[in-house]
Formats: structure tokens, sequence, C-alpha cells
């Protein structure tokens, strides 16, 4: 920042109102260090990047740009976060540029992950939005000599009282937007909404849907050469021999990179690279250990591994006067991220400078961990976020990124691009954890709970980036990174324990985690963490509960909960689903219900649904499910259902087909007929998804908030269609179907 | 050498006649729409038309592909000028990742081009090789419906394009 723009902006601020005294209040604090208490922080990602500059930059021509330091992974931020900006600026919604995340031009804000962007990016985009149009209106004022009440913001430009039109672009000056923001930002009001609270298509869609070139797997850099790597055939397998010469022949390859047991092959072209992959594979001679758990007795194994317990949440209201004791323990294996594109990631190191385009969820935690591992400065290290498949958390994008960077190394000036096989996405991603909990309840006379027990047992949730030694590449190196230590994801966020303190309220209720820090099988986020199996349980718990005191399942969760918003998406999905006390679905159908609110702080999602269960065969289906959701104020009604309807069926794909298989040492699920998932035979005739709006409060994540309970309800609804309970998911068509016949 | 006839083009590829034709798509003719999903015809991410079928383009070697057509969801229309099946998908915001729907967008044009007007049980039927992950499945097939739709108004209209590559 320059000093004659400093002096501009007070200038600027001398003409305004509430602006200045908190402009000069925030300079007096900076100036003085003797000054009291500091002013509050902005709202959102602001906190941690204050400047207005780095949110959103508006070029002499007019032209806008928002940066985010979130990604897109298909959950439509580009879209949303452009109405914000939209709205609270008063332009155009086509005007607007988004960039996301990129360690050279947007924000750190860390991973995108945890139903956090909209909270996060999201409002930190509306708020500094809301901030440079009163830096406009405040130089227009300046610039006219009126006051800034005389003005009025429409369609990027700021209109004065005789009817000019002074354009954004000619109003904004050298450094104008190089300020912090305040904490306090004065939002529109809900009410006079133009573009937020619409469904704007998303913009992502055109070029997706035309071949386009929209995701990192169609870039096609200037010589860019084709890598595979070949993994070990098992984790902490030992590379004991590899002659490289006859694959260092083949036709189009360029180089064989062996570091350690990371082994790789470059060629010219891609099908060169696959076929000298498949002859350095035969060529490598691997050690192998058998010390993967019986997966027959995983949760058992589980359970007896070292854990650190702590009790998370205790209540000891009055005695308890349990009448009636039920006890269950739910289970969950391990499962898959199942990306339908397999990772890819393209590296170029020019001048001892690394490049790394790839669809991580965090560039900047990325980059730590790449620049670690090739033992550079950070600052030598860039990663630029492109789309990628869906991942729905932590699936192999940072190891392919690795990958790159290692190979990318080896070529200086080359552009390598890594692009994974499907087994390889299947054998080494980290997965979803196994988990298991237990539970225990008491109903009082009047079928009320009195004392809820609930224990959980996980590893952690998140084995992500930060250091390399999270990385295959790292880890497998000939000088290796140690995996670091795994650390449980502290409350009230949390991560095996993620919502397992029940939002109903029971006058007696202990919780108690069990951390259990050693790892058998990666594993990592996955969509919702914890949550799913948690949630999965407390809501099947609940029903058989509700069974217990002879109660409906809708009323039965009514009964114990205060929360209001909660028992409105409750009443809303009851309601729409044309739920009846007593009622009877017709044979071989059952009706269930499930609710959360996800991480007891984010969205609420209520799920009712039918599913049809074929006595002969057990096989489940989804016939139809009724959603409602409330995620505090809306900004893209569809993009919210289109993300909803997602968590039903990719939720209800993992409730009833899916589990990592595995022997004693290698992994077995490694591509989709080993590791099979919902099909259009399975998918429901119907899916409604009802959104209660709430306008003008925060923005709720709402991009987990399904999974739990999707989980439950269809659970419940086998329940109710067959008699019988099952508690080990997946639930499986020969399970239901041994059930049935026990 | 080999002449490839794709989108209505000769393209002279140079490339061993195992290649499958996916890789000759993205690297040789540089095209964007068929995907990579598992390279094992488990998928439909990497479907295209051949002679008016829909083929997995992970699994079919170049040499089988002398002399016949291939149509990607590129030759059906573009950003500017979107064929309905393409329209379809737009209009009903059938995507998330969108990873997995050019591919189901060319088995579905496929359908259409066969049997103008599916019924719901034929189309789920024909989408069963195709996996999408994000749970996009109900949007996907109100687009086909969709799509079925514009088929039909295009033929009646004059300016109809993209409907028969």
């Amino acid at each position: 920042m320059n000093v004659p723009v400093i002096l501009d902006r007070r200038r600027v601020l001398a003409g305004g109102g509430a602006l200045i005294v908190s402009f000069s209040m925030r300079e007096a604090f900076a100036q003085d260090p003797s000054a009291p208490v500091p002013a509050p922080k902005p709202p959102g990602s602001l906190a941690t990047t204050p400047y207005l500059d780095f949110w959103i930059r508006i070029d002499a021509d007019g032209g806008i740009t928002v940066f985010t330091g979130k990604v897109e992974l298909g959950q439509g931020f580009k879209t949303a976060f452009a109405q914000i900006a939209a709205e609270e600026l008063d332009v155009p919604f086509a005007s607007l540029k988004v960039v996301t995340a990129d360690t050279r031009r947007t924000a750190n804000e860390g991973y995108t992950s945890g139903s956090n962007s909209m909270k996060d990016s999201g409002t930190a985009i509306q708020n500094a939005a809301v901030q440079v149009r009163e830096l406009l209106v405040a130089e227009a004022a300046r610039q006219l000599n009126l006051p800034v009440e005389n003005f009025r913001t429409e369609n990027g430009a700021v209109i004065a009282p005789d009817g000019q039109r002074l354009g954004y672009g000619d109003l904004v000056a050298n450094d104008m937007l190089h300020v912090q923001a305040q904490p306090k930002s004065k939002l529109k009001d809900p009410a006079t909404y133009k573009v937020m609270g619409q469904s704007v298509p998303r913009v992502d869609i055109p070029a997706k849907a035309t071949g386009g070139a929209a995701y990192v797997q169609d870039m096609r850099l200037p010589g860019m050469v084709h890598a595979r790597v070949v993994r070990p055939p098992s984790y902490g397998a030992q590379l004991t021999e590899c002659d490289t010469a006859a694959v260092e022949n083949l036709p189009g390859v360029i180089k064989v990179v062996r570091n350690g047991n990371f082994l790789a092959v470059v060629a010219q072209k891609e099908f060169q690279s696959i076929k000298a992959m498949g002859a350095l594979s035969a060529a490598a001679k691997w050690q192998e250990t058998p010390n993967l758990p019986k997966q027959d007795e995983l949760p058992r194994i589980l359970i007896g591994l070292a854990s650190q317990d702590s009790t998370i949440y205790e209540r000891s209201d009055r005695p308890a006067l349990g009448r009636k004791t039920l006890e269950a323990t739910y289970t969950r294996p391990y499962q898959s991220h199942g990306s339908i594109g397999p990772s890819c990631a393209i590296a170029q190191s020019v001048n001892d400078a690394m490049t790394v385009w790839t669809h991580t969820q965090g560039v900047y935690p990325d980059r730590q961990g790449i620049a670690e591992m090739l033992r550079v400065a950070p600052a030598n290290v860039r990663l630029i976020h492109v789309e990628g498949a869906g991942c729905y958390g932590h699936n192999g994008a940072d190891d392919a990124a690795a990958d790159a960077a290692l190979i990318a190394r080896e070529l200086p000036g080359v552009p390598v691009r890594v692009q994974w096989t499907r087994e390889q996405e299947h054998g080494w991603e980290p997965f979803g954890p196994a988990m298991v909990t237990k539970l225990k309840a008491s109903l009082d006379d009047n079928g009320a709970i009195s004392d809820w027990n609930f224990e959980v047992w996980s590893n952690t949730h998140s084995m992500r980036p930060g250091g390399a030694g999270s990385m295959l590449a790292a880890q497998h190196m000939a000088q290796p990174f140690a995996v670091p230590a795994p650390k449980p994801i502290p409350l009230p966020e949390g991560g095996g324990d993620r919502n397992a303190i029940p939002i109903y309220k029971f006058p007696n209720a202990h919780v108690v985690h069990h951390f259990i820090p050693s790892m058998p099988v990666r594993v990592s986020a996955m969509r919702a963490l914890g949550a799913y199996h948690n949630v999965f349980s407390i809501e099947s718990f609940m029903d058989e509960l509700a069974g217990l005191a002879g109660a409906d399942p809708v009323e039965f969760r009514l009964r114990h909960l205060d929360d209001a918003r909660g028992r409105d998406v409750i009443e809303k999905a009851a309601q729409s689903f044309r739920w009846r006390k007593g009622q009877q679905a017709q044979p071989g159908r059952g009706f269930g219900f499930a609710f959360a609110r996800y991480k007891n702080l984010a969205a609420y999602c209520a799920i009712a649904s039918e599913v049809e269960v074929d006595r002969e065969t057990g096989r489940p289906r989804l016939v139809r499910a009724v959603a409602a959701v409330d995620s505090g104020q809306v900004v893209n009604p569809d993009g919210l259902t289109n993300q909803i309807e997602g968590a039903i069926l990719q939720s209800t794909s993992w409730t009833l087909y899916e589990a990592v298989t595995f022997d004693d040492t290698r992994i077995t699920s490694i591509d989709w007929q080993t590791y099979p998932i919902l099909r259009f035979n399975a998918v429901p005739e119907n899916i409604e998804v009802h959104i209660i709006n709430r306008p003008g409060l925060p923005f709720l994540g709402s991009g987990e908030t399904g999974q739990g309970p999707a989980a439950a309800s269809v659970a419940n609804a086998i329940a109710n269609a067959t008699g019988k309970r099952l508690r080990d998911l997946p639930l499986t068509r020969k399970k239901i179907k041994d059930a049935i016949d026990a | 050498m080999m002449t490839l006839k794709v989108n209505g083009h000769d393209h002279q590829i140079d490339a061993d006649p195992d290649t499958p034709l996916l890789y000759v798509l993205r690297e040789d003719i540089k095209l964007n729409a068929a995907k990579f999903g598992c390279g094992l015809g488990q998928c439909g991410a990497c479907t295209v038309i051949v002679d008016g079928k829909a083929v997995l383009s992970c699994v079919t070697p170049l040499l089988l592909l002398e002399g016949k057509r291939v149509t990607t969801l590129e030759g059906l229309g573009t950003i500017d000028a979107p064929a309905p099946i393409q329209r379809a998908f737009m209009e009903e915001q059938a995507a998330q990742c969108g990873y997995c729907i050019a591919g189901m967008m060319m088995r579905a044009q496929a359908l259409l081009q066969k049997n103008p007007k599916p019924t719901d049980a034929q189309i789920r039927a024909e989408l069963e090789p195709h996996l999408c992950r994000c749970g996009t499945h109900m949007r996907i097939l109100r687009a086909v419906h969709r799509a079925a739709r514009l088929m039909d108004t295009a033929e009646l209209s004059p300016s109809s394009h993209g409907s028969t590559p």
C-alpha cells in the first residue's frame, strides 16, 4: 500500500458515516500498543484473511473477480459464491468470475470439508462484498461531494441523486480495496434479495454437458508426458528386486523412477505409460507381510485395541427410574469414497519451482506436505486446484499430487501427468474408518427415556496432509517420512465422536469416545466422518426404544426434542411423507424415519423413507424418500436440493451394499465388481426435498447433513418391513434374508 | 497409421492397434468428454457411440474401428448450440461433479435414436451399466425423459440439429 492511496482512502472515509469511525478506531489500535481490547474479528474466513481484496477484486474495466480458498467438488460453490457476491455488490450474476483455491492467488481456507464452506467462505464473501460496495459508494460521495446516504447502487454502478452512473471500475483506484474488513457489515435485508435464494443454474454444468475442459484430467500442457505409479501390492510391502532395463527400452518410455519403494514410469503417450506400468509391475518383486486384521472379527478386534477413552458428555438430572432397558451394538465396516474418476495430478518443476495442478481439497496443507517431501521451502511450491471427479472426502487426490511432484522433480521443465488406475484408487485410498457403537437406555413409566449410554470406538477421521508423512509417495521413498501420529478431531465438530452426543434431551446421559490410535487399515476423512455411523446408531436405537415404548417413531422423537428448528424439520418431513401414527405399509414394504442436526451445529435434516424388501431374496430397495432440511439462509435452493438428493442416494448405497474387503495381507475390493455400489435398478421412484428457509440466519453447512439420517431412515424402514432389526452395516441382501429366515 | 472417423471428421491416427479408443479420443484427437473411470468396462464413464451403438471406449481397441463412425458428446452439439440431450442435462441441472454424465448422455442418445419414446423402465435398464457416485440419478433420469421430449419437438422444427450424428 503506498502513502498517497492511504491518504486518499482517509479522505474517502472523511466523507462517510459509521464507516469512518470504525476505520479510525482500528488504525488507532494498530498504532497504539497500549490500546485496550482489540476489535472483534470479522465473520467467516475474514477473521483469518481480513483484507477485502483477497476476496473481491475490481478491474478498471469493471470486471469483478471473487476469490475463494475453497474448492468446487461438484457441490455448486462457484455458483453459490457468485450469487452471494452479486447480491451484496449489486452487480449482474453473469459479470462475476470466481477463482478457487490456488496458493498464489487465494486465501488459505484450509480444507474444503466438514460442510464448512458456506459458513467460512460464503460468509467472508458476503461481508466483503457489502464492505466493498460501501467503499465504492463512499468514493462516489467523495467525488461528487454529497452525503453517502444520497447514493444507491445498481447493476455494477453507484447512482447519484441526479441519476448519474459511476461505474465500479471507474470508481475503484489503486489499493482502495486493500483494507481490512470491519467486524460487522450492514447486510441486505433478505426480503430484498434478487439473486440469493434463487435457483440460479450452475456455472460449471454447460462445459460438463458438452465436453468442455472441466477437470484436471482434461488438462493438456505443452510437452506434457504421462506417468503411472506401480504401487506396492499391500501395506508395508518392500521392493526387493526390480530389473528396469527391459521397461526402459519399451516404446515411448522416457524414464523409470525408483526411490525406495516408490516406483513409477514415464512415457510420451498415455497408453505407452500403461503398457510400461504393466511391464514394470511384472518386473517388481515385493516382500509382503500379512498384518491385516480378520475381516469377520473386525468389531471385536477394534474394541480390543488400546484406546484413549474420554467422557464427552455427562448429564445427571435426576435418579434414573428405568423400568425397561435395551442394549444394542451397531457396527460399520471400512468404506470407500469410490470416486468415479481415479485421482490425477499434473506437476511441473521449472527452475526449482514446483507447480502442481490437483483436485485436492486443501491446496495450502497439501503444499506443506509436498514441500516437506521435496525438502524445499513451501514458497517454492504452488498448488492450483482444478476440479476432479467428486471425492466425498480424503481420497487419492493428495497422494496423486505428491506422486506427480516426486516424478516431475526427476524431469525438470517437463509437465508430468499422473493418472491413478481404478485398482489403485480402490486399493490405496484412505478409507472411511470402521466403527463400533454400544448403546444402552431405559424407559420410565411414561415411556420416556430416563437414561442413555452411548459408547463409540473409532480411529481418527482425518489423516489429511499437513506433513509429508500423510502421503503415500513420501511414505514409500528411500528416506521415508513416518506416518504422523493420529489425533482425534476436537469437539464440538468431532471425528469418531461427531454427532455422538445426542441432540435429544434425556435426564441422564453418558457418552464415551474410545479413540483408537492404532490403524490396521489406511483411513481418513469420508463424508460426514463419524456422524454417519453415530446417527445411524442413535436413530436406529431411537426406533428400537419407540417400539419398546409402544410409541410412534416420529412422536417419540418429538417427545425428547426441545430444539425448535429440529422439531420443524421433523414435522415437515413427516407431514410431506404423510406419516401417520399406527400406519402400515403395504405387504413387503416398511416405513422409516430419522433425524439429525449435522455436528449438532450445522444443517438440520429429517428423512422419511419407504423401503421394499423381497422376502424370497432379501433384496431391499428404497422406493421413495422425503427429506426436510434447514440450512439457515438458502443461497441456491436447487443446489441444496441436489446435495440432499445425492446424500440420500449415496448414503443408501453405503448402507445397503458397501464394505471394503481384505485378506490377511491385501485389500481385495479393488474395482466395481469387488466393491459394488448403487445402480440404476435400485434407484427409487421419487425423492422429495423440502427446504425450510431461514431468511437472514447464518449459512449452515449442508453437504453432509443427509448421510446419517438417510442410513437410519432406510434401516428403520427395513426393520419395519421385516420385523427384524439389523445393526451391522452394510444391510446386505444376504443379511436381510438370513434375518427373515432366522 | 490408420484413419478414424470421429464426429464426422477423418483423423489420421498413429497409435498401436491395441490402443483403446478412449486414449485415442482423449490424447490424439484431444477430446474431453469420454472419461477414464475404470479401464475395465465397469462404470460407463468412457461411453461413446460407434455406428449408432453405445460402446465402452476404454475396452474397445483401435483395430476394431476401421471404417466405423465414432460419435462423442462433442459431436452432438456445443455449449452455444447444445443438442437436445445436452440441453436436457443443463435444464435439469443433472450433475453434481458431472464426471459420469458424458457417458450416460451418449448411452441415452443411442437409446433415443433407436427408441424415441422410451418408458422409465427402459431408460433405467439402459443406464444399468453406468455408475454415478454423487447420487444424481433422479435428475439424470429426468434429463433423459426431457431429452426425449425435446427431440420429439426438434423433429418438427426445421432448425433441428445434433440429434442424428
